[in-house]
């Protein structure tokens, strides 16, 4: 487990600075203003034309598995500190970075094969 | 003002009780007066069988850190006046071992320091006929925040995760190691990194930020662990792109 | 030379508090931390409702509609609004240690914390303002 330590707090640094500097701004766009109706909500067709860019592509890439990494490393050590579970603590690593492999999967995924 | 003082201090006699009472102790309220003054007013006129650890008493020997209401304090640094009406709650420093009272067992920490090789690693010594390392101010400003270190130990008192996983290394003693690793005489900054990217070393700390808070020589060892961990990845990367020159 | 004193662990007579799994109850800096620490489960869920709309997004215009209509229901608006408040503090706090962290020296002095604070909250205005410019435009 030392040997990839400094890889995956390097993950949890990275995806904390993307969820610092661009979460607050993208959850209270998604989440209040445009279903609340605050702000005009962006078209389908224009959100569409959006993620066509490999640009954008590599930003949502980002943007989503980072901040997945980031809660995996903090959330195992919560569980392993707060919680006290260190009898679990190999089935809680390979749940934590699982679930992330995971999400970041299926982002690839999702970027890679739409057109 | 009060004339005097009421100190609820932790006892433990291990011949004759099995887990920590509390007794309490009128003491004079001098406005003048620390804790630790306070303490040796107990054990020179109330009660003789108190056993506490001092030393300086001017905060310089870190001897005399304590639990006062609850945080780590050094007790020579803390007036009566700012803890009134009391009572004053004074108890042995979390996470170590209690031995007797007051006193707490610090061989854990001692060990530890002794791990991470708290002093200048050479290669190449030079001898004395060449006369001394001569070092810049900003040279000596790299890492003079960090040798402020009195090793009083209110740091692992306050650090949670050393108190949930009592072999992780510290805060003290990777302050210390960081003291010499941004030493510019120092050669061994290596040498520590492998010993301190172990399982319990920097990579177990979680930024709580206690340790920083009580440290009373604002060494900030919290900021000295994130530096390292940094320090660490870095090095990480740079090992796994050009695994032929790490050093 | 002496021989290293083996440090013996097991002491019957010193007493050793076991530490009670309610320990981040203690103390307000302790109860801070863990709220700052579950953030991360926010930063999550956020990260997954992203995930889902760019699914429905590929998946077509009924897709993302309905999808769209289920962000507008009560208990996703709570959610968000919450998750909104946690995601605002870790960033708040995430910003406010980056200078421990990074320590940067130009010319030989350290550059102080406020100007490394003051860069960290520009950029995060800088990049919101970008965020927001792309997203409104259509």
């Amino acid at each position: 487990m030392g040997r990839i330590t400094p890889l995956l707090w390097l993950l949890f640094s990275a995806g904390g600075t993307v969820a610092a500097l661009l979460f607050p701004v993208h959850l209270f766009l998604t989440g209040l203003a445009f279903p609340l109706g605050w702000l005009e909500a962006p078209r389908y067709e224009f959100l569409q034309r959006l993620v066509t860019h490999p640009l954008i592509r590599l930003y949502l890439f980002v943007l989503i598995s980072l901040p997945l990494f980031h809660w995996a490393h903090r959330f195992r050590y919560t569980l392993y500190d707060g919680l006290q579970l260190k009898h679990l603590t190999g089935l809680i690593a390979v749940l934590c970075y699982g679930a992330a492999l995971l999400g970041t999967a299926m982002t690839a995924h999702l970027l890679w094969n739409s057109q | 003002m009060p004339s005097t003082v009421a100190l609820t201090v932790a006892r433990y006699r291990p011949e004759k009780e099995s887990e920590p009472t509390f007794q309490t102790y009128e003491v004079p309220y001098r406005k003048d007066w620390v804790i630790l003054d306070a303490l040796n007013h107990v054990k020179d006129n109330l009660d003789g069988s108190l056993s506490f650890r001092w030393s300086c008493r001017m905060g310089v020997c870190g001897s005399c850190g304590m639990k006062v209401n609850g945080t780590p304090k050094l007790t020579c640094a803390m007036f009566l006046s700012d803890y009134l009406p009391g009572p004053i709650r004074v108890e042995a420093l979390d996470y170590f071992p209690v031995v007797r009272d007051l006193v707490v067992d610090l061989t854990d920490f001692v060990r530890k320091l002794k791990q991470v090789k708290p002093w200048i690693i050479r290669k190449d010594e030079k001898p004395p006929a060449e006369g001394e390392y001569l070092q810049t101010p900003d040279q000596v400003d790299r890492y003079k925040q960090f040798s402020m270190c009195i090793n009083c130990m209110l740091c692992y008192s306050a650090c949670p995760i050393y108190g949930l996983e009592p072999s992780f290394i510290g805060p003290a003693a990777i302050a210390l190691a960081q003291r010499y690793n941004m030493d510019s005489r120092d050669q061994g900054a290596a040498e520590r990194l492998k010993i301190l990217s172990e399982h319990d070393g920097i990579w177990q700390c979680t930024f709580v930020g206690e340790c920083t808070k009580v440290c009373p020589k604002h060494v900030d060892p919290a900021g000295a662990i994130q530096q390292y961990k940094l320090t660490g990845a870095t090095h990480w990367v740079k090992s796994l792109l050009l695994p032929w020159g790490t050093r | 030379m002496n021989a290293e004193p083996r440090y013996t662990l097991y002491h019957p007579r010193w007493y050793r508090r076991r530490v009670s799994v309610w320990w981040w109850l203690q103390n307000r800096s302790y109860a801070g931390f863990v709220l700052r620490e579950l953030t991360s489960v926010f930063v999550a869920f956020f990260a997954v409702v992203y995930l889902w709309q760019l699914r429905a997004l590929v998946q077509g215009p009924e897709a993302y509609g309905q999808f769209l209509a289920r962000l507008k229901t009560p208990l996703f608006l709570t959610l968000d609004a919450v998750a909104f408040l946690f995601v605002l503090f870790h960033a708040i706090t995430w910003l406010n240690l980056a200078p421990k962290a990074m320590v940067m020296r130009l010319r030989g002095k350290r550059v102080p914390d406020w100007v490394i604070l003051s860069s960290n909250y520009a950029a995060w205005l800088v990049l919101s303002g970008a965020v927001a410019f792309m997203l409104l435009r259509g």
